[in-house]
């Protein structure tokens, strides 16, 4: 690929948007700024807007009472811009949070970088200080700009209300375009108070931004014939055929050229898991079968996905014997991480449907024999049972099964999150939702709860780790008091689970840091061993104080019915399962190793 | 291999903050960088100095270019392009190395910018090579301060 050269298409664009009111309006015709930002919102599409007031962003708020939308008031930002990312992750539509400044601010962070990570569009209007106290360290200022530039796709900062509404339409444009991501607007008080004509453009274009990308059609000819070749293909799926809907595209051909498919974790849904094509999930958590065959293809077609460090394990040693295709619409994604033979640049969908009608159809026994033979050995997916503990991915399962296979999946971060990959087969996009690239705690209820007020009719179940819900369970009260039917399935383990896997196998079994309860504690913490509640924290209270409904599940044949009478309830309702401490996640790649190299079974 | 590379980019505010922080945020170094405006006020050309490998040049190249206010990028190395840059250089002198320093100075038509009793600052336009070539030279007698503007580069017409 020749990157000498990137000139960007939209040089050709020849007028720049202007940001002055192309004519000089009656005094009766002006807005403020923060009008401009509210009219802004709904003229742009916002129907769900997630919100936090402060003393910078009081002029927009004195006026988000009179918009056409609904507005919600999480109960920490971190919570606002999740849940604007699980209302944009299961809707497709461009998620908004509103927030002061400094603090307000601040706190969206770690929700902003989540959203980049995953190419989630959102958009994040700010307050700010008045322009000419930027830079003092006035109270509650904090240079947003400067801290979300490498998490964000783009940010702004205002300087004129007659730029409100060109820079309204363009955060729009830019969170959903091209590779979907963050757009921070950063607004002072001064410039939210001031009066001004501007109108929203009629159109917007860019001159250094073009998102229309053309699909390279001299590669997917040589693609094609690739495919047509090819003894041993693998289809590997990531986000990128969700945020391009190309999910439908992706099954037409694998079942016309029988090309078995595996998805990353961001992929979950892109494949319907139950067809006999699928490999089920890759990567260091991946399936045996999934992983063999990626090893042994001969030819490895990418589709939306970024070949992820999670992915690959070891890049010396993967897919050595195949020729790598990777489809994607970020040119800088394709050879970033693995030497790519053959990019084909453009979105997901539209690439697929130029190659379709070239693409022969065709039969691959041997390959799927061997295969099969893989997914004998080692089944996706298995875990030991038990007849004394519950185990936890016994209760995943019974997810699957109470809910039919039609839940909404949005998890937290942590072995849950890996058994919610595993156990659950997911058949539709967007009915797996999780924090893929930064691996966010504390993402998993505000995200369903955006997933739920995106999807009021479907069965939305946030699966979260005793440790990850402790990071956002404040916003419990949004789903109850908006009435939304959240399910919150608690995997409590009695472990920051994960980390505690980690240790388990590279540390020595060095278990520090990583105890919730009360015993195994580390003398540096310095507990005490009196007696202290048996549960710490009591989910079951934690629930009722919120005013959700909850259940303890603490035997397998509980599981069933509990799940039965939370999903048929109209009521946001806790489970909390107390579950097996000791279970590990596997299959498991050991970080650096080669996809060759799974751990299938602990000595 | 060290690349030039130029970038058209909007002239707002944060647009050298947004380059510089993603080049230097993904572990790349920038040797040198130069920026000012073009011959549209709404436009800026930054000229970057980046060393480093095809693959890590190519990483530059598209990390860069994906930015929302970048026009254009251009790798500038494997064209025909004029590459220039002004250094300043302050050489310590005694009465005997006065003479051999001026002597280099005519040899890279550097100008004396100014002398004093014990010093002598020369004033130096080259390209790339033949600066390095000044600056090498001038090594043996003791250099007390030197300033470089950073190297600045113009493609010119189609790839050689
Ligand atoms: C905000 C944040 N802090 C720390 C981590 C590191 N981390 C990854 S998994 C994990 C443990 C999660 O424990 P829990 O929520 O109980 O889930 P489990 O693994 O037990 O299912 C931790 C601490 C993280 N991913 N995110």
């Amino acid at each position: 690929m020749n990157a000498r050269n990137q000139k960007k298409p939209s040089r050709r664009t020849p007028a720049r948007p202007t940001a002055k009111p192309a004519v000089a309006a009656p005094a009766a015709n002006l807005r403020s700024g923060a009008q401009c930002v509210v009219d802004g919102l709904v003229e742009n599409g916002a129907e769900v807007v997630f919100g936090y007031p402060g003393g910078m962003i009081l002029d927009v708020f004195n006026l988000i009472g009179a918009a056409p939308i609904h507005f919600i008031l999480p109960r920490h930002e971190q919570g606002a811009v999740h849940a604007a990312d699980g209302y944009a992750r299961a809707s497709g539509k461009v998620g908004v949070c509103l927030v002061t400044s400094g603090p307000g601010a601040t706190n969206t962070v770690t929700g902003l970088a989540t959203a980049n990570m995953d190419g989630i569009p959102l958009v994040c209007i700010s307050g700010q200080v008045p322009l000419h106290m930027i830079g003092n360290d006035a109270f509650q200022e904090a240079d947003i700009l400067g801290i979300t530039r490498p998490i964000t796709k783009h940010n702004f900062l205002v300087r004129s209300a007659d730029d409100i509404p060109l820079v309204m339409a363009e955060a729009f444009y830019i969170a959903s375009t091209g590779k979907p991501g963050p757009v921070v607007v950063d607004i002072p008080k001064d410039v939210q108070r001031q009066m001004t004509a501007a109108r929203r453009p009629e159109a917007i274009s860019i001159r250094s931004y073009n998102p229309d990308v053309r699909t390279d059609l001299a590669q997917v000819a040589k693609l094609a014939e690739a495919i047509n070749k090819a003894q041993r293909p693998v289809l590997y799926a990531g986000g990128g055929v969700i945020s391009g809907n190309a999910a439908p595209e992706l099954l037409e051909l694998a079942r016309r050229a029988d090309i078995p498919v595996t998805t990353t974790l961001m992929g979950l849904g892109a494949f319907p898991e139950t067809d006999p094509l699928a490999l089920r999930m890759v990567g260091m958590h991946g399936s045996f079968a999934a992983n063999n065959a990626v090893q042994q293809c001969d030819l490895l077609i990418s589709v939306g996905a970024r070949f992820d460090d999670r992915v690959t394990g070891r890049k010396a040693d993967f897919a050595t014997h195949a020729t790598v295709a990777h489809i994607d619409i970020d040119r800088s994604a394709i050879g970033k991480n693995i030497r790519t033979h053959l990019p084909v640049l453009g979105y997901a969908k539209p690439v697929l449907q130029a190659l379709l009608p070239q693409v022969k159809a065709r039969k691959h026994p041997a390959w799927h024999a061997r295969i099969a033979a893989w997914k004998k050995e080692h089944p996706a997916f298995t875990y030991p049972t038990s007849d004394k503990a519950l185990m936890p991915q016994y209760v995943i399962e019974q997810i699957d099964k109470v809910s039919k296979g039609e839940a909404t999946i949005v998890t937290d971060v942590g072995q849950h999150q890996m058994w919610s990959a595993h156990f659950f087969r997911y058949t539709r996009p967007r009915s797996f939702l999780s924090s893929g690239g930064l691996g966010t705690m504390g993402f998993g209820l505000p995200a369903a709860i955006g997933a739920q007020l995106a999807c009021p009719d479907r069965l939305v179940v946030a699966i979260v780790g005793d440790g990850g819900i402790q990071m956002n369970a404040q916003e419990l009260v949004v789903a109850v008091e908006h009435h939304l039917p959240v399910k919150v399935v608690i995997i409590n383990n009695g472990y920051l689970g994960m980390v505690r896997q980690w240790q388990e196998i590279f540390y020595q079994r060095n278990y520090a840091a990583v105890v919730l309860g009360r015993n195994e504690r580390m003398p540096v913490e310095r507990i005490a061993t009196q007696r202290k509640p048996e549960y710490l924290p009591d989910f079951m209270k934690l629930a009722e104080a919120h005013g959700a409904r909850g259940t303890r599940v603490t035997r397998s044949a509980e599981v069933a019915p509990a799940l039965r009478e939370a999903f048929a309830s109209p009521q946001p309702w806790v489970i909390e399962c107390i579950v097996e401490h000791g279970a590990n996640v596997l299959p498991m790649v050991p970080p650096g190793a080669s996809l060759s190299e799974m751990i299938c079974k602990f000595a | 291999m060290k690349h030039i590379i130029t970038a058209l980019v909007e002239n707002k505010p944060g647009v050298l903050a947004r380059i510089v922080g993603l080049v230097s945020g993904r572990g790349y170094n920038i040797e040198t960088l130069n920026v000012g405006p073009t011959q549209d006020p709404d436009t800026s050309k930054m000229t970057l100095v980046v060393p480093g490998d095809e693959q890590v040049l190519e990483q530059v190249l598209h990390q860069v270019s994906k930015l929302v206010d970048v026009i254009e990028v251009v790798d500038v190395t494997r064209r025909r392009h004029l590459n220039r840059e002004l250094i300043l250089v302050e050489v310590a002198t005694t009465r005997h190395s006065r003479a051999q320093v001026l002597e280099l100075a005519t040899l890279f038509k550097a100008r004396v910018a100014a002398v004093g009793e014990k010093s002598i600052t020369l004033e130096m336009v080259g390209d790339r090579s033949s600066v390095e070539d000044f600056l090498r030279l001038l090594k043996p007698y003791e250099i007390t301060d030197i300033s470089r503007s950073g190297l600045i580069a113009v493609a010119r017409g189609e790839t050689a």
